[in-house]
């Protein structure tokens, strides 16, 4: 007669080293294997989308910035480009160049974070300061911009806040000189080890289907190997001026879709970024950033979806204007929340160690995912 | 034998890339260090940093723009109307000012140094700061009162111009009587050198 | 060493108190805290960070300042803790460290005790640890902890395996279990080391180096899984286990535990550089025998025996800063598919040079 036994039932989070903010996963266990992951979210709501509805179209900037407070500038951007869709305003030519590379320039702080980290929650510390030393140079680019190093509130409706600093087209060079060889030290150090490679190749492999399913974007659903990337796909901005490729999981180590491809993807990706951030510098026009920042922002009647490719996936606002001075609804489609619910499907049948490597994988921010 | 082949390679593979990663970190021994001492040695702040909020009153017209800009509502304003006769003097940039300031609080703890109340000042009397090092044991203290007036001041100036207000009135309803009753405004003409005199 | 004492003092307890607190207060706590410090530095720098900088030149200063915290720290115990095995835990893992250093020979002059069977008893007494460390999982009543002793075990014991399969092959090579003999045959050369094929001459000594490599690697990996560092230090992985078995100790508990993990990385160390990298002796003589000063040379032996310690000391550290760590069945997968069938091939292999000796 087997004994009787019961599953462990292990709180992970809300305050543990690697859930990434204030997540807490309540993980079944049989022994060290997962049976069930329920993750519980919202302990760090802060109701942006109720704020939104009391503040003026400016003054939400700044509650945007707090969302995925890694990549304040697309955030800004997403919002700017759809509350300029619903004023139906031309932004000069000048601005939509600066905000290219202001964004290129933010995925690829924002994938040194989501790559550091990771490698944080397999046990390699050294990449992680490695990538923490570059992101400071980027972000020491935008403080020179802006002002500020982490909420940035640099992109309005219609403009930028500041034009770029006159140093700021040298630097930006230099900077994307300088990090073109560092890519290649974070491959010998932590892509192709061979502990990394078997951490996570063929764990928490993502089927295309699944992911699909599942409305997962970005670099996730790049990994199963879908080429679906909007800066390509529904173009906005300027995107469709660079030349670039999409880079897609192939399973080099192991399965398409696998914790390996996903980490791989943002590794490509921020070359990617850094090819089209070099065009675009080669590219910028002179001009006035203000020149097209209405003086009062009181949209007509209506409704919009803007939509853009934030680093780490589709990031989708949808407004309703009732034609005053602020938004009658503003609602956010947030990536990590789309693609944290995907977490307890690739979770199964795995060991503890690798719930770790599945949720570093697929890089959510709290605060993006609880608004 | 194919599995065999794996085996090695496995095997050698999981040598060479610690070897590899182990080179990486070697050379970063001889690499000198990014970090600094903080306290000891600062970065320089560039010249658009965002920290904190100053408010130069000299300049201020009490327009309540800035606390209008506020996302998060931290700038509290109130003013007092200045009465004929009063100089405030101008701002820098040769504007009029016309209001007495009685109240300008900014409590920093709630800014989320977003630079919106910067742009529409239109004196620029109210900027950041490249001072970042602010902290206090009380959040009380955070609230920054830059309001110039004393307490007894703007006692004086709300009383001034209530009185000037009121005034006003009593003159208006004066004016209006005065076509009706001549002698209601005989009585209220009494009243007024009772009055306290204005600066 | 304890004869020595019992000389000087005619006393055995007195005798017996001294040697046995020489080791620590000599050697383990001043190294402890050098090594905690040079911890600290070797990542900084190869983080491109400082480390400390503020207690003494560059920080040498900071590990005592910690101490001084840890000690004034209240100690707490979890109040459904089991109180008796929780506080019996750390002094065991300690005590199990600690015990090691009784058999190594940090000079000819200098053992704690010159055993015949040193390093069997080093292989025995380090096994210790893990009845601690299970001790102190289950006694917190934390499952992050019980996850993290049970892996800890399981880990431990199995790593044993390879190591000890190495260290049977030294033995047969040598034909001794005293550590002390094992440095005297690889006389002040290095030459002589046995990474180098060992003392004489001929084509055995040439044939046996590629084996005594693998043999010391197969070591040097096994003993890294024992004393948990990084790419094995799966039962305190902090991003998954947020400290393992140590959750929830604080204060001088946990200091005890650290100095245990400290104590015990000298201590493999030091085994690897007795079996294969000449123990106590210098790699070109001694200066002391050159100036015919004859007490000088078991100042240099010490000297040279902790210099080679820290290297490979320094190595767990390199190690730990570059790597990422391997999941709790991979580690089972290195130990059983790997490690243990090449150090198996491995002993057969120098057991049939050494026929041909």
């Amino acid at each position: 007669m087997a004994l009787k036994t019961e599953h462990m039932v292990l709180n992970m989070g809300p305050q543990h080293p690697s859930t990434h903010g204030v997540l807490r996963l309540e993980l079944e266990l049989e022994g060290e294997l997962i049976k069930n992951v329920i993750p519980h979210i919202g302990y760090l709501h802060r109701c942006f989308e109720k704020h939104a509805e009391a503040m003026t179209y400016p003054q939400v900037i700044p509650y945007t910035d707090r969302m995925d407070y890694l990549a304040s500038m697309y955030n800004n951007f997403g919002y700017v480009v759809t509350v300029e869709k619903l004023l139906g305003i031309e932004v000069p030519e000048r601005v939509q160049y600066i905000r290219v590379i202001m964004g290129e320039l933010q995925r690829i702080a924002s994938h040194m974070v989501a790559l550091g980290t990771y490698g944080l929650d397999l046990g390699a510390f050294t990449p992680f300061l490695y990538l923490f030393r570059d992101r400071e140079k980027i972000l020491s680019l935008f403080e020179m911009t802006c002002g500020a190093r982490l909420l940035y509130n640099y992109m309005w409706v219609g403009g930028l806040s500041h034009d770029i600093h006159p140093d700021f087209i040298r630097l930006t060079k230099e900077f994307v000189n300088y990090y073109k060889p560092n890519i290649k030290e974070l491959n010998d150090l932590l892509t192709f080890n061979k502990i990394f490679i078997e951490r996570t190749a063929n764990i928490g492999v993502l089927p295309l289907d699944t992911a699909i399913n599942y409305g997962i974007t970005g670099p996730n659903l790049r990994g199963s190997g879908l080429k679906f990337d909007l800066r390509k796909d529904d173009p906005y901005s300027i995107y469709d001026r660079f030349d670039f490729d999409i880079p897609v999981g192939k399973g080099l180590m192991g399965t398409v879709g696998d914790c390996w491809d996903r980490y791989y993807v943002r590794v490509l990706e921020m070359e990617q970024s850094l090819r089209i951030i070099e065009q675009a510098i080669d590219q910028i026009p002179e001009g006035n950033v203000q020149s097209a920042i209405p003086k009062r922002i009181k949209p007509p009647k209506g409704t919009v979806y803007g939509r853009v490719e934030n680093p780490r996936g589709e990031l989708g606002y949808f407004i309703i204007s009732d034609g005053s001075t602020s938004p009658f609804r503003v609602k956010v489609r947030a990536p990590s929340f789309v693609n944290l619910s995907v977490l307890g499907e690739l979770c199964k049948g795995h060991l503890v160690s690798d719930v770790v490597a599945i949720l570093g994988s697929i890089d959510i921010v709290l605060g993006e995912v609880d608004r | 034998m194919n599995g065999l082949k794996q085996y090695f390679k496995d095997t050698w593979l999981g040598i060479w890339t610690v070897l590899v990663g182990m080179k990486v970190t070697f050379k970063h021994l001889f690499v000198p260090a990014v970090t600094i001492q903080y306290p000891d040695v600062r970065v320089k702040l560039p010249e658009r940093a965002r920290n904190r909020l100053y408010v130069n009153m000299d300049d201020c017209i009490g327009c309540d723009q800035c606390a209008r800009a506020c996302p998060v509502s931290c700038i509290e304003i109130e003013t007092v109307k200045a009465v004929p006769g009063e100089d405030l003097g101008t701002t820098s940039n040769g504007k009029k000012k016309a209001l007495w300031v009685t109240k300008f609080d900014i409590d920093i703890a709630k800014c989320c140094y977003c630079q919106l109340c910067v742009f529409p000042c239109p004196t620029e009397c109210i900027y950041m700061t490249d001072v970042y090092e602010f902290s206090e044991y009380e959040r009380q203290n955070l609230v920054y009162k830059f309001a110039t007036l004393t307490e007894a001041e703007v006692e004086e100036k709300k009383k001034n111009f209530e009185k000037f207000t009121a005034e006003k009135e009593a003159q208006k309803a004066a004016a209006r009587q005065n076509s009706s009753a001549s002698a209601t405004a005989k009585a209220k003409a009494e009243q007024k050198p009772e009055q306290p005199k204005t600066e | 060493m304890y004869e020595i004492l019992n000389n000087i003092f005619g006393n055995q307890a007195v005798a017996w108190i001294i040697a046995a607190a020489l080791p620590l207060f000599v050697f383990i706590l001043p190294f402890a805290l050098f090594a905690v410090w040079l911890e600290r530095k070797v990542s900084a720098h190869m983080q491109d960070r400082l480390g400390p900088m503020r207690v003494g030149w560059h920080g040498v200063l900071q590990t005592i300042a910690d101490i001084l915290k840890l000690i004034q720290k209240e100690d707490i115990i979890p109040a459904e803790a089991d109180k008796k095995l929780f506080n019996l835990a750390p002094i065991l893992v300690f005590a199990g460290s600690y015990a090691a250093f009784a058999a190594i020979p940090f000079s000819s002059k200098y053992i704690g005790s010159n055993a015949e069977v040193g390093i069997f008893y080093i292989i025995a007494v380090s096994s210790f640890v893990v009845a601690g460390i299970l001790m102190g999982g289950w006694a917190s009543n934390n499952k992050y902890a019980l996850l993290g002793a049970m892996r800890s075990a399981a880990q431990i014991v199995s790593y044993e395996i390879p190591s000890a399969i190495v260290i049977l092959t030294m033995v047969m090579l040598t034909g001794t279990l005293s550590l002390d003999k094992f440095s005297q045959i690889q006389t002040a050369y290095f030459w002589n080391w046995f990474i180098l094929g060992g003392p004489g001459d001929g084509l055995t000594k040439f044939l046996l180096i590629p084996f005594m490599i693998i043999g010391f690697t197969i070591l040097y990996i096994s003993t890294l899984a024992e004393v948990n560092r990084t790419p094995f230090d799966i039962p305190e992985a902090e991003s998954e286990l947020v400290a393992g078995y140590h959750t929830e100790y604080s204060g001088m508990k946990f200091a005890m535990f650290f100095l245990a993990e400290y104590g015990n990385m000298f201590a493999v160390s030091a085994v690897i550089t007795l079996l294969f990298f000449g123990g106590y002796q210098s790699p070109f003589g001694y200066l002391g025998n050159s100036f015919n000063i004859p007490w000088l040379v078991p100042i240099e032996q010490v000297f040279w025996f902790t210099f080679k310690g820290i290297i490979f000391v320094f190595v767990q550290m390199w190690l730990r800063w570059t790597l990422p760590r391997l999941r709790v069945d991979q580690l089972m997968h290195v130990c059983w598919k790997f490690l243990i069938p090449y150090s198996f091939v491995n002993l057969i292999i120098v057991g049939i040079i050494t026929l041909f000796r």
